[in-house]
């Protein structure tokens, strides 16, 4: 087949990315090799517009063993465990087929963490979607939510944590981003890198089919009106099957069988073994024939190209096939030497017996395209409204309106989808700061949460994107966990617009500070770009994932009050911050504005006092204060217990709205009994710490001395409405 | 007391079920469903999960798997068999018990902790709870509209064949309490002889106050007796 410019266009290559091609293959490539250097070469397998700002993010640190670069970051607890972890986006897939595109982004994520040895023991999510109002977000609701009850209970890892959001900048481009959490021996940690030559190369796991052709070069270009059209490059998932390659892979990987091992992902067969070749500085030889195919007459090109999922390369040690091909036939999964590995450095592919392409693996990986792409910087933006010509809203009113929005509402209606309990180490699940998952047969637990602020992140990209790791890891205090490491999805438009790539650059510099400053490495990762229609471009929404420890788990806090009559201190000094509010937002409609301010040194040394506070057992309940203010996490920690708050306004003359609703940054709520209030006063005036005495807890009733009165149940029945009536 | 969970491909609370039994002190071994022998047992458990992926009919193919017939077999000879989740809609399938579980009435899986009444305390396995004594307990299923015919409801209540029903905090069974559409917020039957139970809510996620509560724990221990 002649390589035409249409053929080029339509594998996403540029003009100069084939004359590149040209150059590093010293001639034209054939059909199949231009699909392999399309496949490798797209934004979502090369990283080619972020690379260079992501290296910018502090990847090391005491505690990290495997940092980016692998299928999985991997974090020391102590004991010989490890957690490995990372979080990887599903957008567009999910965008086209709701149900499938989510289940396979579990799926995909699962296998990143397997393949490195660990058993997955928690699936976390963050799914963004368009205004309730468009016509297409319920049925996207239901058909995500589905695919990751789907894929996860059925494969049986309990989907413990997560968030679920609604704006209009994700009408036509929701986000799915899927990240598992495993738990391995350090000693018995599993690596992409190949070694040694004429090393038997095994393929196993589900046939390969038609599936998914192209599927990482759709998600590395904008949708437009056609874009339903993209559905066959949609994987189709089968946890079923999964379960069973997990279980017969932790069986091999029991014994030293294996040297290298690495999921077909993204660009399947093609990406998973020169990603193996590469790292290990050799060449690998396939013989095409031998790939077990689902479907007749499949050509190479569509064997290389497939995402059929559920399939794992392998490179396995001298003498141990046919232990190994033992295990994988228990299981019914296919086992199938299809190559082995050449000191070549290149990759050669064999077809009815005939050489069909050979390609050096380096003109693949580490000659992939890297762009500087130009950028723009943001400034920071004005604040326009006065609040004293605002209409005057009651505390009352305004909380209502917030607790009954679809983004504050009780999410029981997504979570109850969800097996949250299966391996019985979930001590606490979703609707909490953080989820605790206790290692198994262990006493130490480790805390797990999801987080994104895209419209801070829009508003300011370097605040939003400190502001992100700080909530983090402030959550993961709230449920007394020493926050260790991250993993992030960002999510962002197109890069070639240099507004988009500003939105990168400046979200991407804020995690860096903040990730140094809180001592909070980022160990994996993943991009997603080119999210918008039809140029129009998402807010950029980084997503954060990130572990703590927790050394000694007890009876978890959780949020919920827990005795009348005891003291609410609040941490952190409040400044009544209004921009990018949803107060502002959910009352008045205002969306512009500043986001908060971000002081590292008082988010360390508040984190440190509240942590330090819980570890001495001072601390009833925790709550820290994010999006809607004090007043709203007030009344998050009452609904779903019997228990109110009788809270004194500020002393200082000034506006209720601000004090209540202000979102200022690095605070934190306590419930402390009684009999340890001087003790806990005491230890936060000699650490320094701002904090007030606000109120105390009372029976039944949601209390602002002056200002507002309402039964907590009611509260609760207000918060629980928005799902059941959509 | 000695114990034997069966483990399908796709099985998943298989190991849930073993570090309770184990935990209880029973004398456990996993069992694989391609096996045609089973080990000396006093109990059998089929446990939760995704048997064969629930492809077909959740528990279908299960039912018909080698092992199977040394389950029937043991039953047939007084052996006790709990069937949990899966393992209850397996046993269905294999026909150890009456009825069949339907897609839950919202058509959504459902996850959460639901409160069952305790209906009979007079089998092997609930000698350990009160009367009426009202459980906190996990469910998780897709399918567990349990749903028989009329005449072997009757014979259910005639010989007290119901274990638990779905019921609220104050032990009131009523269309409120029932999660899923279940017949009469029946969530575990027993077979005529009382030797086999099966119930969708797990009792194993039940057994760690850390966790969750220990409100499991006297199914276990029950027979233990």
């Amino acid at each position: 087949m002649k390589i035409t410019k249409e053929i080029i266009e339509s594998h996403g290559l540029k003009d100069e990315e084939y004359k590149n091609i040209q150059k590093l293959l010293k001639r034209n490539p054939n059909f199949l090799e231009l699909g392999i250097f399309s496949a490798m070469w797209n934004e979502h397998c090369s990283y080619k517009s972020s690379r260079i700002h992501l290296k910018k993010l502090p990847t090391k640190g005491k505690q990290v063993i495997q940092g980016p670069g692998e299928n999985a970051g991997v974090i020391d607890i102590g004991d010989n465990d490890a957690i490995v972890f990372k979080i990887e986006s599903h957008n567009h897939p999910s965008y086209i087929e709701p149900y499938q595109g989510a289940a396979t982004g579990v799926g995909g994520i699962l296998r990143d963490v397997f393949t490195m040895g660990a058993r997955p023991i928690a699936l976390l999510n963050s799914i963004h979607f368009g205004s309730p109002s468009h016509p297409k977000t319920k049925s996207l609701l239901n058909g995500v939510v589905s695919g990751i009850g789907g894929y996860g209970n059925c494969i049986g890892i309990p989907t413990v944590a997560g968030e679920t959001k609604f704006h209009e900048t994700y009408n036509e481009n929701i986000l799915v981003n899927a990240m598992a959490v495993g738990h391995v021996k350090k000693n018995k940690i599993f690596y992409s890198k190949a070694k040694g030559v004429n090393k038997a190369v095994v393929y196993v796991g589900s046939k390969t089919g038609r599936d998914g052709i192209h599927g990482a070069s759709m998600a590395s270009a904008e949708f437009d009106d056609n874009s339903d059209e993209k559905k066959p490059t949609v994987q189709v998932g089968d946890p079923f099957t999964e379960k069973l390659l997990l279980e017969a892979c932790l069986e091999l990987m029991k014994d030293e069988s294996i040297i290298s091992i690495q999921d077909m992902g993204a660009a399947g067969l093609t990406s998973s073994s020169v990603e193996m070749a590469s790292k290990g500085s050799l060449g690998i030889e396939l013989e095409l024939d031998k790939v077990p195919c689902r479907e007749e007459n499949m050509t190479p090109y569509e064997m290389m190209l497939s995402e059929s999922q559920e399939r794992m390369l392998i490179v396995l040690e001298d003498g141990k096939e046919e232990q190994a091909k033992k295990i994988f036939s228990k299981w019914d999964l296919d086992f199938v030497i299809i190559g082995k590995t050449t000191n070549s450095k290149n990759l050669t592919l064999k077809f009815k017996k005939q050489k069909i392409a050979e390609i050096p693996i380096d003109a693949l990986a580490s000659n992939a395209p890297i762009y500087d792409r130009k950028w723009i910087k943001k400034k920071l933006p004005q604040t326009n409204f006065k609040l004293k010509r605002l209409k005057k809203i009651k505390i009352e009113d305004a909380l209502i309106k917030i607790l009954s929005s679809p983004n504050h509402s009780n999410k029981s209606w997504v979570t109850n989808q969800y097996d949250q309990m299966v391996m019985c180490d979930t001590a606490q699940k979703s609707g909490s700061d953080a989820a605790i998952i206790r290692i198994h047969n262990k006493d130490k637990a480790i805390a797990v949460s999801v987080d994104s602020s895209a419209n801070y992140c829009k508003s300011h990209p370097i605040t939003g994107g400190k502001q992100i790791v700080c909530e983090n890891w402030r959550n993961l205090i709230s449920v007394g966990a020493k926050p260790i490491a991250i993993t992030n999805c960002l999510n962002f438009g197109n890069p070639e617009n240099k507004e988009i790539m500003g939105e990168f650059a400046e979200c991407t510099e804020g995690m860096k500070e903040a990730c140094e400053f809180l001592n909070y490495p980022v160990v994996s990762g993943n991009v997603s770009f080119y999210n918008g229609t039809n140029k129009k471009n998402i807010f950029p929404t980084p997503v954060i994932g990130g572990i703590g420890l927790i050394n000694k788990l007890s009876k978890p806090l959780g949020h919920n009050l827990k005795k009348e009559g005891s003291y609410i201190i609040q941490i952190g000094k409040t400044f009544g911050h209004l921009g990018q509010s949803c107060f502002l937002k959910e009352n008045y409609s205002i969306t512009e504005g500043k986001p908060p301010e971000i002081n590292l040194l008082n988010e360390k040394n508040n984190g440190k006092i509240v942590l330090d506070l819980i570890n001495k057992d001072l601390v009833l309940s925790c709550h820290d204060i994010s999006d809607g203010g004090l007043i709203t996490c007030l009344s998050e920690m009452a609904m779903s217990t019997s228990l109110g708050v009788k809270i004194e306004k500020p002393k200082k003359l000034r506006d209720l709205s601000e004090y209540f609703f202000g979102e200022d940054q690095g605070r934190y709520v306590l419930e402390i009994e009684k009999q340890n209030i001087k003790k806990t006063e005491d230890l936060l005036r000699n650490n320094s710490i701002y904090f007030e005495n606000i109120g105390i807890t009372q029976k039944k009733y949601f209390e602002i001395v002056g200002e507002m009165k309402i039964d907590t149940n009611a509260l609760f029945k207000i918060n629980n409405q928005w799902y059941n009536n959509y | 007391m000695k114990s034997s969970v069966i483990v399908f491909p796709g099985s998943n609370c298989d190991r849930d079920i073993a570090v309770a039994l184990e935990k209880l002190q029973f004398k456990n071994q996993m069992v694989w469903h391609k096996d045609t022998s089973l080990p000396k047992s006093d109990l059998i458990v089929i446990p939760g999960g995704f048997s064969f992926g629930d492809y077909l009919r959740s528990g279908a193919i299960a039912g018909k798997s080698l092992i199977i017939d040394e389950v029937i077999k043991a039953a047939n000879s007084g052996c006790l068999i709990l069937g949990i989740c899966n393992g209850f809609q397996i046993l269905t399938e294999t026909g150890l018990l009456k009825g069949t579980l339907l897609r839950n009435k919202n058509l959504r899986f459902i996850n959460r902790d639901v409160n069952i009444k305790v209906m009979n305390n007079k089998t092997k396995f609930s000698s350990k709870y009160e009367l009426n004594q009202v459980l906190k307990i996990n469910i998780a299923h897709n399918e567990g509209n349990y749903f028989t015919s009329n005449q072997h409801l009757e014979e259910l209540k005639k010989d007290n064949l119901i274990a638990f029903k779905y019921c609220d905090e104050k032990g009131n069974t009523n269309e409120k309490s029932n999660p899923n559409g279940a017949l009469e917020n029946i969530a575990g039957i027993y077979n005529s002889k009382k030797n086999i139970l099966g119930m969708m809510p797990h009792p194993e996620r039940m057994i760690d106050d850390i966790i969750s509560n220990t409100d499991g724990v006297n199914l276990f221990s029950s027979l233990l007796n």
